[in-house]
């Protein structure tokens, strides 16, 4: 079983959810507080989603700074496994540990709703559960949260199979070619802006998360 | 300032009571805390008769907030606030600030707050600032929501002409306190324990905040822009995560959020109800700007601020914890045996007055009423309907729908991970509890144009509509929390508009019995010669002890019966949406709510939510007559009905009325829900069945649903 670690930033507010999440699917996590160095050996490093920072600034761009970011660039650099959801996408992104950036959504409000994915690749440890092709089921939460990145870089992700997850259907923010998750180029890291840990209970609406923490079990 | 805001009177009996003239700044502080927001001078005599307890309460009114007991070790904390005066100045950050306020009074109990509902009035959104107090509020909300991670689960908009220029904005917070977890309680006890003031900075903001919500808002409202405090959901937040750190502490003996008056009600009531003194020091407190006054630090409502009242041995580990959440930490000064609020600024002693005084001494008001006529049905409505005001009522409902939806995404309702459907979906909110199979079912309800028609009746019917919406989803109404909303109590006709409301929910709460733990009085809503409807919010909170019990909205299966619930005679047209919205009039006697029967109701829905399979969707009949919840059930489920009403009478269709509910029963269950029906005393008729897509009330509607659903 891989040793799991959730980082709480002061304005992390899916932290506890994120643990329940892991906690349901038979997982031991552990909390890495930002100001500590130490990543207490764990295998994957969970950022969870909330307003860290209050996201003053822009989302997520002063989290990068927090002292334990410095350990979780290292890590991801030697091929640790990290996933950021929501917010964590957008400190992974200001962290430079992802390519591209986050716009405020198209209609310029916060949009909390149930959307639908689909899954692109699966050639990441995260995904690996899932079929390509597989429609999931997810909330969304955030208010900065369309998807841009550069012509020739987009080119790229496309040329290495980063893009992992799409709004299928409705895209509900405007993010660019519908993109919901990437990867990096050896895909240890990967970032989403859907909630899986909301998505693990089925008196809850949808247990289309459930894959990506069971995979964690392995 | 001296004094300010109090009557010549009040004036005179501070002086007796204190046997000597206070000083300036005793004065200030003596004006803001015997300010009715404070005080309660003109509601509290009334307020006190209420039920408030019940062998499941375990703390009702008077304190942050009521607790209820669910079971097991876990108990629900709740109360509803208005932040309506500073909303209609500075429609986001009053908003904003009614949520961290609210949030901060389920913390005080040492709670973690887990939900939220808004019930919310403006005045129709085309005319004047409404639309610009409407985006703003609704802003507010989702910026201090979201970022503190407190869902928003449930609420309702009502928009009325009487709300225009004056919008209320009641928040109500839910906080649960799982098995093991110590309850708080605002107090001051044990001479030499220490006052701790945690979170922000004091500022200059908010000065006076409780006294200008203890009057009539005039023409020159922009110019009271700095009475709005200002927030900051990001402090709000840090302050969450570290007062439950601290609260599960040994070394914590009391602990009061800092609200309305700031310092001077937050140390004087925690004093008081420790039946002790405190002795202050404001050189200590820390202060965001130079050169504050000892008035000024007093009474600013600077946000995200708390006092903790704490052991001294505990203090240097209990400072750590908001130090590591990068919070402000500092002892202000001591808890004494004297039971005085003696408060020193640089060296020198300049205020010192007894907490009785200050809590309980105010003068209680109880002003002359006077009833009113209100118009009645002037003519026979029910004869003029046609064909397209029907259709047109129908449009209407539906764009209520989708604009209330638009709303609702903007908050995040799935943080936290128990809420169980999104909001707007469903008769009740309803929360899972984790580690448990229970939930609790929690709703606001109000209809201020009812309780202008008849206020006693209006409010009865808030208090019922509460219970049927909490018995719809599958829980057992459990205790309310009331936010209630008035003009200037020395209008003679308001103030029988409150002796009318309190006497209407008194009643339906004893019939029901469903105690009141707490709640919350706003006057002096209205502005110029606007004056607002009588508007009581009743906030209720129910259990599901075993989430199986759950009734999930909407129609379920086609071909299944759908049944009346309650009698097509009880539905009129007095004071409905219909003839509002249609015919631009507010006329003729709300519905009549037999208590007996409602209360039959709740003991019928109580228990046959337990069998699981006989009712599979229930709505009751509210705002909008049977169409109304014919149609979002409809929505709800993405199925279509079919009903064939009794006659043509108009008031079948979209008459309004108490005690009535819709019920989708399983068809193999038929007679055993009429065994029910009958064991209980009730009556009931089948009016339809469940269709895939067609929509159908004959004689009057034949639509497909789809038609409806494309438009999302």
């Amino acid at each position: 079983m891989m040793r799991v670690g959730v980082v709480v930033f002061p304005g992390t507010n899916c932290d506890m959810d994120t643990y329940h999440a892991l906690r349901l699917v038979g997982h031991d996590p552990v909390y890495l507080w930002h100001k500590e160095h130490d990543l207490k050996n764990v295998d994957v490093v969970i950022l969870p989603g909330g307003f860290s920072y209050g996201d003053y600034l822009r989302a997520g761009a002063i989290a990068r700074f927090s002292p334990i970011m410095n350990e979780i660039i290292d890590f991801a650099k030697k091929g640790g496994y990290v996933l950021g959801i929501c917010n964590g996408f957008q400190i992974l992104l200001e962290a430079g540990l992802l390519p591209g950036a986050m716009l405020p959504n198209i209609t310029n409000s916060f949009i909390c709703k149930e959307v639908f994915l689909e899954v692109i690749n699966n050639n990441t440890l995260f995904l690996k559960n899932y079929k390509v092709g597989e429609i999931l089921k997810m909330p969304i939460a955030h208010k900065e949260g369309r998807y841009y990145i550069s012509k020739r870089e987009l080119e790229e992700l496309k040329e290495n199979n980063q893009i992992v997850l799409k709004y299928y259907g409705e895209n509900p923010n405007g993010s660019l070619e519908n993109i919901a998750g990437i990867i990096n180029k050896k895909g240890n890291v990967m970032g989403l802006m859907p909630h899986p840990e909301r998505a693990v209970e089925e008196i809850l609406g949808s247990t289309s998360g459930l894959n990506l923490f069971l995979t964690l079990l392995e | 300032m001296g004094v300010f805001g109090l009557k010549e009177e009040e004036i005179k009996h501070a002086i007796k009571l204190l046997g000597r003239e206070p000083n300036d700044l005793e004065w200030s502080v003596i004006s803001v805390i015997w300010s009715e927001h404070c005080s309660y001078k003109h509601s509290r005599k009334y307020l006190k008769d209420f039920l408030t307890k019940a062998e499941w309460v375990e703390q009702g009114p008077g304190e942050n907030a009521g607790i209820v007991n669910l079971g097991d070790g876990y108990r629900v904390v709740f109360k509803i606030e208005s932040h309506n005066h500073p909303s209609a100045v500075e429609p986001f950050q009053g908003a904003a600030t009614g949520v961290g306020g609210i949030v901060r009074d389920i913390l005080a109990i040492g709670a973690r707050p887990i939900a939220l509902l808004d019930s919310l009035r403006f005045g129709p959104i085309e005319k004047g600032r409404n639309k610009y107090l409407f985006e703003g509020v609704v802003g507010g909300i989702s910026f201090y929501g979201n970022c503190i991670g407190v869902p928003v689960v449930g609420g309702e908009i009502v928009f009325e002409d009487c709300y225009s220029s004056n919008p209320l904005v009641n928040v109500m917070c839910i906080g649960l306190l799982t098995p093991g977890q110590k309850s708080y309680r605002g107090k001051a006890e044990g001479k030499g324990n220490l006052l701790l003031l945690v979170g922000a900075k004091t500022g200059r903001d908010g000065l006076q905040g409780a006294s200008f919500a203890s009057e009539k808002l005039d023409d020159e409202v922009h110019k009271k822009r700095p009475s709005v405090q200002v927030g900051d959901p990001f402090l709000g937040k840090l302050l969450i995560e570290s007062c439950l750190e601290a609260a599960s502490t040994e070394g914590v003996i009391g602990i009061q959020d800092l609200g309305a008056a700031g310092l001077v009600s937050s140390l004087s009531e925690s004093a008081r109800r420790g039946r002790s003194g405190v002795k202050v020091y404001l050189d200590k407190v820390p202060q965001r700007e130079e050169n504050m006054t000892a008035e000024e630090i007093l009474l600013s409502e600077s946000q995200e601020r708390m006092l903790l009242v704490i052991k001294p041995e505990k203090a240097e580990e209990i400072i750590s914890i908001f130090k590591k959440w990068d919070l402000e930490a500092e002892i202000i000064g001591e808890v004494i045996e004297e039971e005085k609020f003696v408060v020193y600024f640089k060296g020198e002693k300049v205020v010192d007055l007894p907490t009785e005084l200050l809590v309980d001494g105010s003068l209680i008001f109880d002003p002359p009423y006077k009833d009113y006529e209100v118009p009645n049905l002037a003519f026979d409505f029910g004869s003029r309907v046609k064909k397209e005001h029907v259709n047109r009522f129908l449009e209407e409902l539906v764009n209520d729908l989708f604009i209330k939806e638009k709303i609702y995404r903007q908050y995040d309702y799935s943080v936290q991970t128990n809420t169980v459907f999104s909001p707007g979906f469903g008769d009740a909110a309803v929360l899972r509890i984790k580690g448990t199979n229970k939930g609790i079912a929690v709703v606001v309800d109000g209809n201020g144009r009812y309780c202008y028609l008849n206020p006693k009746r209006g409010a009865m019917y808030a208090v019922t509509e509460a219970c049927r919406n909490i018995l719809c989803v599958g829980g057992r109404p459990l205790a309310i929390t009331d936010g209630l909303n008035f003009g200037d109590p020395d209008e003679a006709e308001v103030f029988y508009q409150f002796r009318e409301t309190i006497k209407g929910i008194d009643l339906a709460s004893r019939a029901l019995e469903i105690p009141i733990v707490s709640g919350n009085v706003s006057f002096y809503n209205g502005q110029a010669e606007n004056t607002i409807f009588p508007t009581p919010i009743i906030g209720m909170v129910g259990i599901l002890e075993d989430l199986s019990y759950l009734i999930k909205p909407g129609f379920k299966v086609v071909g299944n019966p759908v049944y009346l619930i309650g009698d097509f005679s009880w539905l009129s047209l007095g004071g409905s949406k219909f003839i509002k919205d249609i015919f631009g009039k507010i006329e003729g006697e709300p519905p009549y709510v037999d208590l007996i029967w409602e209360r039959k109701l709740k003991f019928f829905m109580e228990e046959i939510r337990k069998e699981r399979d006989i009712v599979l969707s229930a709505h009751d009949i509210s705002e909008g007559g049977l169409l109304s919840t014919l149609l979002e059930m409809s929505f709800w489920g993405e199925k279509g009905v079919e009903i064939v009403l009794p006659s043509d009478k108009i008031e079948n269709l979209i008459g309004e009325g108490s005690g009535l509910i819709v019920v989708e029963i399983n068809k193999d269950k038929e007679i055993k829900y009429l065994d029910f029906i009958e064991k209980y005393g009730l009556k009931t008729q089948k009016i339809g069945i469940v269709k895939e897509k067609e929509f159908i009330v004959e004689p009057f509607i034949k639509r497909n649903i789809n038609e409806f659903l494309r438009r999302r």
